[in-house]
């Protein structure tokens, strides 16, 4: 394992963010760096700030103190719709698809055109539909694309929602609880699904409680515990140490 | 030949893909409703002759231009408008202030301004008038929804009543303004009924042409998207705002044209044509017809109108009730909708 860990550059990285709720630290001087073309895993007690980190980095949350560099560009207010141009964009830990629209249409919004004007003038086009065929089979949805988002089943829509952010040709992928609530055999899908990313080279984050899966997926991982970072390394050293037993049992 | 097959699939398989299957093949309701509202509608008109079938299209074209305009903000975008009638009222007042004539001075002690203007000066400039408005209320309006939405869209409607109530100025007031100028093709005046049917009924085929394609656009899926989930959507790198005052713009501006086109029909006008009943009538009339279908809001204009004219012929109700039942079925109509069929006659999408 140890070629792993051998120097890479910085996909992302957080310097001293931090984000309070009232007198609740959520995420606290937070300074993390995400190695990038690696799995990294981040896990943690309930409440301990992976979904406000999650949401932090993807714009859904101001953050309050600190900056984010993406690229050796360091931000400071990241906003929600200009994630995808700084090459990020996630997916939801309860899901959140366009319920009443149809499975095709939601994977066509994360192709088409982005500005106001020339998406007015824009029609299908054969290359957004030979993309979104190829999401579509590699996340076993095709037989299903006619049907509404919100008649499908809790697997079908995590599914779909992993498609849905694959439609998107960014760098980093966040995922918050990618595997929760998965039969076995999607299960498998999903993680092929991340497997592949890192095969093409992009940096994914996911945000899990199942240790096996974990321990099979991650190169890197963070161990958050109130908001503040526990443990940071290599997964089987970092999820063997006893301070991060005692956060998960201790409490 | 290999390469030809394969082209040929994937034509075919294009071809599938825009997924547009005929409107009659989606359920039993939906023909019944289409079947029923037409013949009637139909039945309706030879029986009471020409000229009532002019009149009476007249106004189902300018409800429907409302009708089509009110659910790309409502039925497609998700913004639960019942303000839409204030821009009417814009539109109105524009045409009429623009193309009132100055020798025509009925009420001498409540002078306002006139310009004697042609129709179709006036026309683009209520239009854009009725669309500057919008820009404002839009930018104002954008940070709001849901329930919020409702209720500062009924502060818009409000206000907008008030204004054309209360500054006399340039209104008249309740004292309404008339003679507002007929519409003039290269000196030829459109003053028959029938010539101005064609060309309302031409208003409103461009209208309903304009939102076919916004709705068929990728513009159109990303306002669908953000009646789902507009946050999921920014996400995505759409800025939501944009494209909810961009539709909001589009529809204010094309309520204007209706009101524009209605203050030529009656060549009278008072703020009592603006009031916030209207809006919320017109809001009925795109849920009856059906959220986020074109063709739902036609119909609803239409069953609407035919509603209103075969009020007139129920037995024992005094004319002077009839606008009232008409409300009182309405409202009955809505509220037997929305227990058993809450996508609307001819619509897919629940509220």
């Amino acid at each position: 394992m140890s070629t792993k860990l051998d120097p890479r550059t910085f996909a992302l990285e957080t310097k001293a963010i931090s984000k309070h709720f009232g007198a609740v630290k959520a995420v606290d001087q937070l300074s993390m760096s995400i190695f990038s073309e690696w799995i990294t895993c981040v896990v943690g007690p309930n409440g301990s700030g992976k979904s406000t980190l999650i949401n932090l980095l993807s714009g859904m949350l101001p953050i309050d103190e600190g900056i984010v560099v993406i690229d050796t560009v360091g931000i400071r207010v990241l906003k929600a719709h200009e994630t995808p141009d700084h090459g990020i964009t996630r997916t939801f830990q309860e899901v959140r698809l366009f319920d009443q629209i149809t499975v095709w249409d939601n994977i066509m919004v994360g192709l088409t055109e982005r500005r106001l004007f020339p998406s007015l003038l824009e029609r299908t086009k054969p290359r957004h539909q030979e993309r979104a065929e190829e999401i579509l089979r590699s996340v076993g949805m095709w037989e299903k694309r006619d049907a509404m988002a919100g008649d499908l089943s809790y697997g079908q829509r995590k599914l779909l929602e992993i498609g849905r952010v694959m439609a998107l040709d960014v760098k980093i992928y966040l995922f918050d609880e990618p595997f929760a609530g998965l039969f076995p055999r999607m299960l498998e899908r999903v993680k092929d699904i991340l497997k592949e990313m890192r095969r093409q080279k992009r940096t994914v984050i996911f945000v899990s409680h199942n240790m096996d899966i974990v321990r099979e997926l991650s190169d890197h991982i963070f161990v958050l515990d109130s908001g503040t970072l526990l443990a940071v390394g290599e997964v089987d050293e970092v999820l063997g140490r006893s301070t991060v037993i005692d956060a998960y049992l201790g409490h | 030949m290999a390469l030809s097959t394969q082209a040929i699939g994937k034509l075919v398989r294009r071809t599938r893909d825009l997924r547009q299957r005929p409107r009659f093949a989606r359920g039993n309701i939906e023909l019944w409703a289409n079947l029923i509202i037409l013949s009637w509608s139909a039945a309706f008109m030879l029986w009471q002759g020409v000229g009532f079938a002019i009149q009476v299209s007249t106004f189902f074209a300018i409800w429907a231009i409302l009708a089509v305009s009110l659910n790309l903000v409502v039925g497609y975008t998700g913004l639960l408008s019942v303000g839409h009638i204030g821009f009417f009222g814009i539109g109105a007042y524009a045409m009429a202030i623009l193309s009132s004539d100055a020798s025509y001075e009925q009420l001498r002690t409540e002078a306002i301004p006139t310009f004697g203007w042609p129709f179709f000066a006036a026309l683009p400039v209520s239009v854009v008038l009725a669309g500057l408005v919008a820009v404002v209320v839009g930018i104002a309006f954008n940070r709001f929804r849901d329930d919020i939405y409702v209720l500062v869209s009924f502060g818009f409607a409000v206000i907008a009543f008030n204004i054309f109530l209360n500054w006399r100025a340039l209104t008249r007031g309740a004292f309404g303004i008339h003679e507002i100028a007929r519409p003039e093709i290269g000196g030829w005046t459109v003053n028959g009924t029938f010539e101005y049917l064609i060309l309302v009924l031409v208003f409103l085929a461009i209208v309903v042409l304009i939102s076919w394609f916004i709705v068929t656009s990728s513009f159109g899926r990303v306002l669908t998207a953000i009646r789902e989930d507009e946050q999921a959507i920014e996400v995505f790198g759409y800025q939501t705002a944009h494209y909810k005052l961009a539709i909001w713009v589009i529809s204010a501006m094309m309520a204007g044209l209706a009101g524009a086109l209605f203050a030529s029909k009656t060549s009278f006008i008072d703020p009592n044509s603006f009031v916030l009943l209207e809006s919320i009538l017109l809001v009925s009339i795109v849920i009856l017809g059906g959220l986020a279908t074109i063709w739902g809001s036609l119909l609803g204009a239409m069953a609407f109108v035919m509603l209103e004219e075969g009020m007139r012929f129920v037995p024992f109700l005094p004319a002077e009730h009839i606008g009232q039942a008409r409300q009182v079925v309405l409202g009955i109509l809505l509220v037997v909708l929305m227990l058993f069929r809450p996508q609307g006659l001819v619509g897919k999408f629940r509220l």
